[in-house]
């Protein structure tokens, strides 16, 4: 008899609390408590399948780990009794098998490596998330946790930094420095305290690996922080975190507390005679603190402003002392790199792009999630194979990478490998990893007016060329996205947007005109439209188009009389064809969603108008 | 005065530090669901920073707040993957439901409506959190639904 336990995993990070994992873990302690089944429930992390939450994996002793996508509680009473009971498997919710030593089990089931949202993946660095409890250590230490922080231990600081620069391995998180050449500079430092700084600030919005690694996998970040402590000889680090992410916080705390413990962290590691501390700081919302001039100035207590540099960090860091800062991506990459050594790291990627990178991939794709590729992979395979393709069967637009810094590629960049050099030249940057496709229903001057809102709000106001400038550049792209855009508009918009970016003070100011540049560039035909048609070829932008009913398709279901917040449509009922008012519409485009009938269809304002007038 | 009671066993944790003074903020924040002006006065005198430095800090960082919140903090996020995927929908219906703007508080004090800039969720996006609630995949009519049911009016 196998002794083993039956055993029931569920994604219990963010994004499957949002998809309703409390109740399903609720239904399935319900459900085990009835039946008084020995069955261990594990709380996991994320495994990346966002669109498939909330997910469950079910585990039969020495059989495959199946995991069961989209469930809802009413589900679980059903693989409680078919799978868990009887053995067999509830195919329609089934994602996939994970075979355990390459054994599988089901016949008919897919395995994991051979799903289309798989298959591209390299999953190294994200490869324990979802498959581990988080807040358990003996966990992650099962699967080879802490013994790179023991390796090193036995090493000479300079002998792990060469093997770090021997990976190559590039700062993930946006200027893609090399981490061991600034290892390097901070370990020859002189001083007697250096300071250690994580940046999970993770700012960028539409991204969060980040959070995904610290929820799921907060050891593997822990580890290589301490690595890195000891390679530039830092006996305290600091993780410095956004505050819109508790949960991340709260397993921090956990992991950090266990590491202690476990004799990882605190005085005399593992013997070495080796002390190291991390603390872990909050944020208080502002997003230039993902800067890492204002990031120490928040950790000092003081408003989080950047300074020009020189001096560097490494020079001239928190308190007055070197310090050295990391992302939480690039520190997760550290343990890895220490086990199977740097010249093996890097046979992954690309010339000078190695190893791979996590990408959130959301927005109008099928599969949203986050995913690990290796460098090098296209734009193409990333939306279209991993990513599935555009949902709703609509057509490609755009995909927004690197987020307020980056850019929006479209048709003509799918082609592009992922690297940083490429993604540089194509007018968007590598980032933190935000990658969001947008279809034919996103306008892309909407999403430069967008973004620049954004800059403009988390300005710092230090500088006058980013705190001016931005309004300024926002102004511009409001009045066109209204339809009182001027012929001249586009030559000042281009005009400021390179003076922004050549005279700011930090990297928000000089970033902050990418997203209108590389609109401008491969979509300055819709600008044109706003401006001289006075059109929105998305038909996104409010000011620009119109709702109406087609009576004929009407069916009188006065559906969208109901969803009207702005009691903007008469009839509907009784046979009489709804019709909208057009003083009263504030183009919110919920009749247009609601109608089952096609019969609300949107076309551009000015069009209406002349309509209009050749029916009078 | 409970504020002062409060905020002094705060201050006292970090042992007067003028240089943990966001940290003492965060806390009193945290107690308080705002940062009141007696705790202000209190902690500027008792750690010896100026009053200015700590407007300075309270006003630069958007989650400190100066005057009470709801009881129940509603957040819209407007994030990018939830801007493309029609964000500013929900935000209207919200606004449209509780009768106040991003930012303000209902008369009642129920209700705080906050829009926000990404949570992490972008996966299910468009996405919307009540206190540490958080819901994906939200439209308007669910939007409305949410805030109705879901007995955040005890
Ligand atoms: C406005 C602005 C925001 C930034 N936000 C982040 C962030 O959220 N996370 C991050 O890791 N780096 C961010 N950075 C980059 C950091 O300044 C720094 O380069 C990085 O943390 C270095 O780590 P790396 O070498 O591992 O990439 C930001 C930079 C700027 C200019
Ligand atoms: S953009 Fe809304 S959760 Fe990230």
């Amino acid at each position: 008899m196998n002794k083993e336990k039956i055993k029931v995993f569920i994604g219990m990070a963010t994004c499957g609390r949002a998809a309703g994992a409390q109740a399903v873990l609720d239904a399935a302690k319900y459900e085990i408590a009835q039946k008084q089944l020995a069955i261990e429930i594990i709380e996991t992390g994320c495994i990346g399948m966002c669109s498939k939450e909330v997910l469950l994996d079910v585990v039969l002793p020495g059989k495959s780990r199946v995991t069961y996508g989209n469930v809802t509680p009413q589900d679980v009473p059903v693989i409680f009794s078919e799978h868990i009971e009887k053995g067999l498997p509830v195919k329609k919710l089934i994602v996939g098998q994970l075979p355990v030593d390459s054994k599988i089990n089901y016949e008919q089931i897919a395995c994991y490596g051979s799903l289309p949202f798989m298959a591209k993946q390299k999953r190294q660095i994200i490869k324990r998330c979802g498959e581990i409890n988080p807040e358990k250590i003996d966990d992650y230490l099962a699967f080879a946790g802490y013994k790179a922080l023991s390796k090193v231990l036995k090493m000479s600081p300079e002998a792990i930094i060469k093997e770090i620069e021997d990976s190559q391995l590039r700062g993930r998180g946006g200027g893609g420095f090399l981490t061991g050449l600034k290892w390097s500079i901070c370990a020859s430092a002189q001083s007697e305290i250096k300071y250690m700084i994580c940046n999970a600030d993770e700012g960028d919005p539409g991204a969060f690996m980040d959070r995904s690694l610290l929820e799921s996998d907060p050891h593997s970040v822990i580890e290589g922080i301490i690595i890195g402590c000891f390679a530039i000889g830092a006996a305290e680090g600091y993780i410095y975190i956004r505050s819109e992410y508790p949960l991340a916080v709260e397993r921090l705390k956990i992991a950090i507390k266990q590491a202690e413990e476990r004799g990882f962290l605190g005085k005399n590691i593992l013997g070495s005679g080796f002390n190291c501390n991390l603390k872990i700081k909050k944020g208080s919302g502002a997003f230039v603190c993902g800067e890492e001039t204002a990031l120490m100035a928040s950790i000092e207590g003081r408003r989080g402003m950047p300074r020009p540099r020189p001096p560097f960090p490494a020079e001239v860091g928190l308190w007055g002392k070197p310090t050295n800062i990391n992302n939480v991506e690039t520190f997760a990459n550290v343990p890895l790199i220490i086990l199977e050594g740097g010249k093996t790291y890097a046979q992954t990627g690309t010339l000078k792009s190695k190893g791979t990178k996590i990408f959130a991939l959301t927005g109008k794709v099928n599969n949203t999630g986050m995913i690990e590729v290796p460098m090098g992979i296209t734009i193409r395979e990333i939306v279209f194979d991993i990513g599935q393709g555009i949902a709703d069967n609509k057509k490609f637009k755009a995909v927004q990478i690197g987020g307020p810094s980056g850019g929006c590629l479209g048709h003509t960049n799918l082609d592009t490998p992922i690297d940083y050099d490429s993604l540089t030249q194509a007018g968007a940057i590598m980032g933190s990893g935000g990658c969001v496709v947008m279809d034919e229903d996103t306008c892309m001057v909407d999403i430069a007016r967008y973004f620049m809102d954004f800059i403009q709000n988390e300005s710092c106001g230090k500088c006058v060329p980013c705190r001016i400038g931005s309004k300024r550049m926002l102004e511009i792209l409001t009045r066109i996205c209204q339809g009182d855009g001027r012929e001249k508009d586009l030559v000042l918009l281009e005009e400021l947007a390179n003076n922004v970016k050549a005279l700011s003070l930090c990297g928000l100011g000089k970033t902050s005109a990418n997203p209108i540049l590389s609109t401008l560039r491969y979509f300055k035909d819709e600008y044109i439209a706003h401006i001289k048609e006075k059109r929105c070829p998305a038909k996104a932008c409010k000011k620009l188009i119109q709702y109406r009913v087609v009576a004929l398709n009407c069916k009188t279901c006065s559906l969208c009389v109901k969803v009207c917040s702005s009691n903007a449509i008469e009839g509907g009922a009784k046979g009489v064809a709804a019709f909208i008012l057009d003083g009263k519409c504030v183009s919110c485009g919920a009749c247009f969603e609601k109608c089952p009938h096609n019969a609300i269809v949107v076309t551009d304002a000015n069009d209406f108008l002349r309509d209009k007038e050749t029916q009078l | 005065m409970d504020y002062i009671k409060k905020t002094k066993r705060i201050v006292d944790k970090y042992n007067n530090d003028k240089e943990a003074v966001l940290d003492i903020l965060q806390d009193v924040q945290e107690e308080f669901g705002y940062v009141p002006k007696e705790s202000v006065a209190y902690i500027a005198s008792a750690c010896s920073v100026n009053l200015s430095r700590l407007f300075g800090i309270l006003t630069f960082y958007s989650q400190f707040y100066l005057s009470p919140r709801g009881k129940n903090i509603l957040k819209v996020c407007c994030g990018t993957a939830c801007h493309v995927k029609g964000a500013e929908r929900n935000l209207a219906k919200a606004e449209e439901v509780l009768n106040i703007k991003d930012g303000q508080t209902s008369a009642d004090r129920m209700y705080t409506l906050e829009k926000i800039a990404c949570m992490g969720a972008c996966g299910l996006a468009p996405v919307v959190t009540i206190n540490k609630d958080v819901y994906g995949h939200v439209t308007p009519e669910r939007i409305d639904k949410i805030i109705k049911n879901k007995g955040y009016r005890e």
